[in-house]
């Protein structure tokens, strides 16, 4: 054998040897490398359950609020609204699966391995765009600067992407005062099932819940592509001037607490978010008080379309 | 000699990447049943969380509300005809308990094996229960009944770089009798199909119970009806409370 066949066979050798060593890092490697299913796309909401809950001004139902955020929230005032350092309290980023909308998800990926960089959550109607990133970055200090979308990583579980998300601004849990504090994280899980996304989300704050907050919410796969619609929450002036006191209601005395206990009947407990209410138990409390309203003469639903 | 170790390596790795492939089920040695081959353990005692549609799940909400419900002409015909008593003096008191409203209630499920291919959900609320096939063509074909006839299939993923293997059952529902999606007569007709995925979750000091649920029926939604419901896992079943079907309550 001459020295250039052996040469030959030496660079041969390590080429493939290199190729193998590859494809095992590939197939050993961790799983948030691969994307194992594709969450890039356009998903609408369909609404047909009923989550946001925040058209009463005192309206908690579902909510596992310990005594301190109930009492928080039984002092906000929408007026706070008007306040110019207020306005933007109530799109956190648990508007994603608690509003009314559809998600627009997009990825950066890596132009060399292909692999999602990082996941976008399109931002929608002053939600801040949700960023989940892929590329196994740590997370900042605990002193680093908390933001309206926080900070949010994610990896993959087998089919389930797993993001969690902390470094958020005190905000509300809902759009009507109920609050969060800048401790609160939420881990979400993303299940693609078909055309169907759905989206389980857990929210825990020490300061204001008394149990994680959990919500469930799924989306379809839409043809029609959804517009993200930014720019998240831009305060502006809207007649508050600086310096005015901030607009509250005093304890026991906010003129809403009862209204949804008047409009049907519900236990007051239960429009104020006490977690006991959350679990079947419960109805047994309620059972001889209950009286079902009367029936629907507006607002009982959509339509039907011709 | 040279060649041959690449070859053997090529060969080791060609084997470990095609595990995930075996293990997603799509071929190679399948387990035998799908009790041994079950990627999670939906097994045990789970508590329904009520956070969403609290007013229309925990209690009777008004006639004729049927907000998030896409229904057609026909089925608003039915919820405006809705009367407890009618259903009650017909024995037909399940009606808001059958498959496609089950998962909804507030309840607690006691999920078991009946046996190595059919998984058993008993749901206290009801007292209903009902069976997921996983034998191609076991379901029986039998009168439509208030939980009709489930075939279930594990979706297997991951087991890639030395994590375990993972997944969710998906499981479809047929013949179905006519039943209620909410307790105030909102209907689902008898030709309604259900379609329904079952994800667990860690959390804090336990497991989480997603299961997504889609209801087909072209005679009385528009669209499909989505709706997702989340269960806490329960050490045991200290708190199971096995109640009678009620057509008010």
């Amino acid at each position: 054998m001459g020295s250039h066949t052996m040469f030959v066979q030496v660079v041969t050798f390590r080429r493939a040897a290199i190729a193998v060593l590859v494809l095992l890092v590939c197939v050993l490697s961790p799983a948030r490398s691969f994307a194992q299913v594709d969450l890039v796309g356009s998903w609408a909401a369909r609404n047909t359950e009923d989550i946001s809950r925040d058209s009463y001004p005192v309206d908690y139902i579902g909510l596992p609020l310990n005594d301190e955020g109930r009492t928080r929230a039984l002092t906000y005032n929408e007026s706070q609204l008007a306040m110019i350092e207020r306005q933007c309290e109530g799109w956190p980023q648990f508007y994603f699966v608690q509003g009314p909308f559809g998600l627009r998800i997009w990825s950066d990926d890596d132009p060399v391995k292909g692999t999602a960089i990082s996941f976008t959550i399109g931002a929608w109607e002053d939600r801040a765009p949700m960023t989940i990133w892929m590329d196994g970055r740590p997370a900042p200090s605990k002193y680093a600067e908390h933001t309206r979308g926080g900070f949010t990583t994610g990896t993959w579980e087998g089919n389930t992407l797993v993001a969690r998300t902390t470094h958020m601004k005190a905000g509300f849990l809902r759009k009507n005062g109920p609050p969060s504090s800048d401790q609160a994280t939420m881990t979400s899980r993303f299940y693609r099932h078909g055309d169907v996304l759905t989206v389980l989300t857990v929210v825990e704050d020490p300061i204001y819940l008394a149990e994680p907050h959990i919500i469930s919410k799924s989306f379809q796969l839409s043809a029609t592509p959804l517009s993200p619609i930014g720019p998240p929450c831009v305060s502006t002036y809207e007649g508050r001037p600086a310096g005015e006191s901030v607009p509250h209601f005093l304890p026991e005395k906010n003129p809403f607490v009862d209204e949804l206990t008047k409009m049907f009947g519900l236990p007051r407990d239960v429009v104020l978010g006490r977690p006991e209410t959350l679990y079947p138990e419960y109805r047994r409390t309620i059972k001889d008080k209950y009286v079902t309203p009367p029936p629907c003469t507006r607002n009982c639903g959509a339509p039907p379309a011709r | 000699m040279s060649v041959r170790l690449v070859l053997g390596m090529l060969i080791v790795a060609a084997g470990l990447s095609a595990v995930p492939a075996q293990a997603q089920g799509r071929g190679g040695n399948a387990p035998s049943s799908a009790r041994a081959s079950a990627p999670i353990d939906l097994t045990g005692y789970w508590v329904a969380v009520v956070n969403e549609d609290w007013r229309y799940r925990m209690v009777t909400p008004p006639k004729g509300e049927y907000r998030g419900v896409p229904l057609t002409k026909a089925a608003l015909q039915v919820v405006n005809e809705w009367d407890p008593a009618k259903d009650e003096a017909a024995g037909e008191q399940c009606k808001s308990y059958g498959a496609a409203a089950v998962m909804r209630l507030p309840a607690r499920l006691h999920i078991t094996w009946q046996d190595d291919n059919t998984l058993r959900v008993d749901v206290d609320a009801g007292t209903q229960m009902r069976l997921f096939r996983f034998e191609p063509g076991a379901a029986a074909a039998s009168q439509p009944s208030w939980q009709g006839d489930s075939t279930a299939q594990w979706e297997r993923s991951g087991g890639r770089g030395g994590l375990p293997a993972t997944g969710s059952l998906t499981v479809i529902t047929k013949n179905m009798r006519a039943g209620y999606l909410r307790k105030n007569g909102v209907p689902y007709s008898a030709d309604a199909n259900l379609t329904e995925y079952f994800d667990i979750s860690p959390s804090a000091g336990g497991q989480l119970l997603v299961v997504t649920s889609i209801v087909d029926d072209s005679r009385y939604l528009l669209q499909p009806f989505i709706v997702s419901s989340h269960f806490k896992k329960e050490a045991d079943g200290s708190q199971w409370d096995p109640t009678p079907c009620s057509s008010r309550w």
